[in-house]
């Protein structure tokens, strides 16, 4: 266990003292003793900047379970670290939040802080291991922890749906890529990811290569929220907005996009990859950035908008996987595309993170998170609307703020790629920076609707639910720093380029930086006069003209039925699999044992007589048979005909007495077989059995004792035909197939010289196989024993259930 | 032969199955037996019914039938005792209790599930 795997760890291991600390300590704030957590694994993850940046990587492993092949390796690569510099450092940032944000009085801290480390010790195994299985574990646990956090506030109806559903989407994912786990290690053997980047030409060859891809995308897309997989984000938007702004904004969200990075050198040869991904992604891009247009709540708007900037990161992870086939000059312009990936990433958290504090600022203060309720607030909150400002216009991509570069870079790969001469990217390729085009109109208008509605217009004080003022000092602070990064990484964005941004893009061309290729980030504010810069331009231009004349056109989202929205399509889901696994449970599951039993017998005819076709099996031939004496003729008559007669008998005593005939019938027949001990046991077994019978008969109610008539059931007969014959078949089968001798022959020899007996089935029974007699003498006690007491103990139960009887009449 | 008894076995089973079908107790109970009588009869005669003499050792003789499925039909006849007579106990306990033998009546109801 080395250090590396205790600072996974850390948080699962501080989480059990959470609750021990909030009750112990009521004064203080529990999200103080949490704080020091996510800010101490902050500064042990920055110290590896140093080791990441030289091109080098940390590995360490635990042994876990080394037969299957699973040890927790933890992975320390550029792509890990800057995910798990993200965690801890937003992770601060939003404990910090979160002490100012929550009540220390009125809100059950302990679960929150519980919960709250347990996502960020699984986000931190996600990231940094190298072993699927182990990450699939802390995946799953992400999954788990999320709903955890949506639901906090469990009373509330929308909370439990909102987390509901997100679980029910993201495990889907989470399940379908345990699915495509499995073929990779089929595969390669191993379940390591670095094993299976080093044989991955042998994937690629592989049938299933297709079905592990999908399956692995599956869950990288449920998780990373992009189209149709987006609904639960949202929803899960119920959540306190401390967890919004962490998991829904910074860093599970991103768990799918870091999937894709990291599974890309495995599948990214393949054009399907680049296809799907890129598809998905920009359609998502633009899908979440039309429909946050339309939100009211501050929270939707930063939801959709969340799911938008998804996509975006996705579709540039897509086309990355073009800089593999374009390696004619050293100048490779497709790595650009992961390049902006990679940096979008950490703007996105810095951004969103700021807009999700801000919005849980305005919610806190004034009491409601409604646009249409809101309104002049910059004069009141001054600090908090330069947040918004800052925080909005980096997200529209203006200069000078980050945003503003990641889009120019993002328009840059989406352009380059007619350019391409593969994959028939340079014909249908068209519709991609399209579309990335109008995504980046609509990205324009809601960035602007955030802090224009919220912080402009007419003050509508009396409305709100409290009077609005400036946030505390604590509350601001994260926000701020977000803020600040905005604006610095806006001015001088190289800072991250050598430390950063070069060893994650390295992890994800491993081939192209062992061939001896350089990844070269220099990422310029001012870029020259390119197509991009003019369609910025276009995007601002048309934003602002579609802005201002928003009442025109917001009517085209009135005419999407709410039947037909993805939402109203999972509700349906829902709602009908519930109603038909109930209807195909009330078919089958009557309530009548006939029913069940006509299930038994026709599948017990079914099965042996399909597989008595299957294996050609009806090819009788008896060979040498007994010849039937007359007198067996006769004994074999009276049984069929008794056997016949008791179906049709209306009263019971005949029936009583038929089977008596046909018991001392068969004990008959036990005597020409030769089987004396069997005869007498049988004569005397069937005595007592129709005695018992007839004690039943006699001493049954007066009501039940009258004669019934046996209504004739055709499905009944039907049934019995056919496992008569079935049996029948299988008696003529076996006699027709016997293959190896009898081992009596060694009974046979041995019953005097070894047991000392004459009798063989007395000498079998006690001696040979004496183990049987000793069991069946125990079911005979166990069921004198159980008889008893079902006569013993029941006056008491019997009088009690009578007046049960009555008082319920 | 082995095939005559077949045949028996086959009317036997069809017999037990339809009255195991059937509403009442008592009739379901009659077709336990006339199941066990055919498993009994099937044991046997997939043994092999060879002609010889019971399976008791005498001096002089060298055909025996084959006492191994006799052993095991004599076990399974004494274990389909024990299980029928606690049924019909069972039977006779419910007819007390419920006042019918007519099983279909024997359903719970939504409250008691």
């Amino acid at each position: 266990m080395s250090v590396l795997h205790l600072a996974i760890l850390l948080p699962l291991l501080a989480a059990p003292f959470i609750p021990f600390l909030f009750r112990a300590l009521k004064r203080i704030h529990t999200g103080w003793f949490v704080l020091v957590v996510p800010v101490l694994l902050f500064v042990y993850f920055f110290r590896f900047i140093g080791i990441t940046s030289a091109g080098d990587v940390v590995s360490e492993t635990v042994e876990w379970m080394p037969s299957l092949g699973i040890n927790f390796t933890a992975y320390v690569d550029g792509l890990g670290l800057l995910f798990a510099l993200l965690i801890t450092g937003i992770g601060a940032l939003v404990v910090l939040y979160s002490i100012y944000y929550l009540n220390k009085d009125k809100e059950s801290l302990g679960h929150f802080y519980v919960y709250l480390l347990l996502f960020m010790g699984a986000m931190l195994g996600v990231v940094l291991s190298d072993n699927m299985v182990v990450m699939y574990m802390f995946w799953e646990l992400t999954s788990i922890s999320s709903f955890l956090l949506i639901g906090y506030w469990y009373e509330k109806e929308r909370s439990r749906y909102g987390a509901r559903k997100s679980m029910l989407i993201t495990v889907f994912g989470g399940l379908s890529m345990l699915g495509g786990i499995v073929i990779l290690e089929s595969i390669v053997g191993s379940f390591s990811i670095r094993d299976m980047v080093a044989n991955q030409a042998l994937i690629a060859e592989s049938p299933f290569f297709v079905a592990a891809m999908i399956l692995i995308l599956l869950g990288a897309f449920t998780k990373s929220a992009q189209f149709p997989f987006h609904i639960w984000l949202p929803d899960a938007m119920e959540a306190p907005t401390p967890v919004s702004a962490y998991l829904h904004s910074a860093t599970m969200v991103k768990a799918g996009l870091y999937l894709v990075a990291r599974m890309s050198p495995v599948f990214q040869e393949s054009s399907l990859w680049l296809w799907i991904i890129v598809s998905v992604g920009t359609f998502t891009l633009f899908w979440g950035a039309f429909n946050a247009v339309k939100q009211t709540d501050l929270k939707g708007i930063l939801a959709f908008s969340t799911v938008s900037q998804l996509g975006l990161i996705m579709s540039l992870l897509g086309l990355g996987a073009a800089a593999l086939h374009y390696d004619g000059i050293d100048d490779n312009i497709f790595m650009v595309a992961t390049i902006a990936a990679i940096f979008h990433l950490i703007n996105h958290a810095t951004f969103k993170g700021s807009l999700f504090m801000m919005v849980g600022i305005v919610d806190h203060e004034t009491g409601t998170r409604d646009i249409r309720k809101l309104g002049g607030l910059m004069t009141v909150m001054p600090i908090t609307f330069t947040i918004a400002v800052i925080g909005s216009l980096s997200m529209a991509g203006l200069p000078p703020f980050n945003g503003f570069l990641s889009k120019e870079m993002f328009l840059k790969a989406t352009t380059k790629v007619f350019s391409m001469d593969f994959f028939a990217l340079d014909t249908i390729g068209i519709l991609i920076p399209v579309v990335a085009f109008i995504a980046s109109v609509f990205t324009f208008i809601y960035s602007l609707i955030i802090f224009t509605r919220t912080f402009m217009g007419k003050a509508k004080f009396d409305e709100l639910p409290k009077q609005p003022h400036e946030a505390p000092i604590g509350m601001l602070i994260p926000p701020a720093i977000l803020a600040i990064l905005v604006v610095v990484l806006g001015f001088v964005p190289n800072v991250l380029s050598n430390s950063l941004i070069k060893p994650a893009v390295e992890s994800i061309y491993p081939t192209l930086v062992a061939s001896g290729q350089e990844v070269k980030v220099d990422i310029y504010f001012w870029h020259g006069p390119t197509p991009e810069l003019f369609m910025t331009l276009g995007i601002i231009a048309l934003g602002t003209l579609m802005f201002f004349m928003i009442n025109k056109w917001m009517g085209i989202y009135n005419h999407i039925p709410n039947r037909l929205t993805l939402n109203g399509m999972y509700d349906g889901s829902l709602v009908w699999s519930n109603k038909a696994a109930y209807r195909f449970k009330d078919n089958y599951m009557t309530g009548f044992i006939r029913s069940y039993l006509i299930y038994i017998f026709l599948f017990l005819s079914g099965m042996l007589l399909f597989s008595m076709y299957w294996f050609d099996l009806f090819n009788f031939s008896f060979g040498e048979m007994e010849a039937v004496a007359p007198y067996e003729y006769v004994l074999g008559a009276v049984i069929i005909l008794a056997a016949l007669a008791i179906l049709f008998m209306g009263s019971r005593l005949p029936s009583i007495i038929l089977l008596g005939v046909i018991g001392y019938s068969v004990a008959l027949f036990f005597v020409f077989f030769g089987a004396p001990d069997l005869a007498l046991t049988q004569l005397v077994i069937e005595t007592v059995s129709v005695a018992l019978f007839l004690l039943v008969f006699y001493h049954m109610p007066e009501i039940s004792r009258k004669e019934v008539r046996v209504k004739f059931k055709v499905e009944n007969a039907i049934v019995s035909v056919i496992v008569g014959v079935t049996v029948m078949l299988l008696s003529f089968m076996a006699l027709s197939n016997r293959s190896v001798s009898s081992i009596s022959e060694y009974y046979k020899e041995n019953v005097y010289d070894l047991a000392a007996g004459k009798n063989m089935v007395n000498v079998v029974l006690v001696d040979f196989r004496g183990f049987d007699t000793l069991f069946e003498i125990v079911v005979l006690a166990v069921a004198a024993i159980g008889i008893y007491t079902m006569i013993k103990f029941r006056t008491t139960e019997r009088t009690k259930g009578a007046h049960e009887h009555e008082s319920e009449k | 032969m082995e095939i005559f008894v077949s045949i028996i076995i086959g009317v036997l089973t069809m017999s037990a199955v339809y009255m195991i079908l059937s509403k009442s107790l008592l009739r379901i109970i009659i077709g336990t037996g006339l199941l066990s009588h055919a498993a009994h009869l099937l044991v046997l005669t997939m043994g092999g019914l060879k002609t010889g003499a019971a399976p008791v050792l005498v001096d002089g003789v060298t055909e025996y039938t084959d006492p191994l499925p006799q052993a095991l039909v004599l076990t399974a006849i004494v274990i389909s005792f024990g299980v029928t007579a606690f049924f019909l106990v069972l039977a006779y306990r419910a007819y007390q209790e419920l006042t019918t033998d007519n099983i279909e009546e024997m359903k719970g109801t939504e409250s008691n599930d």
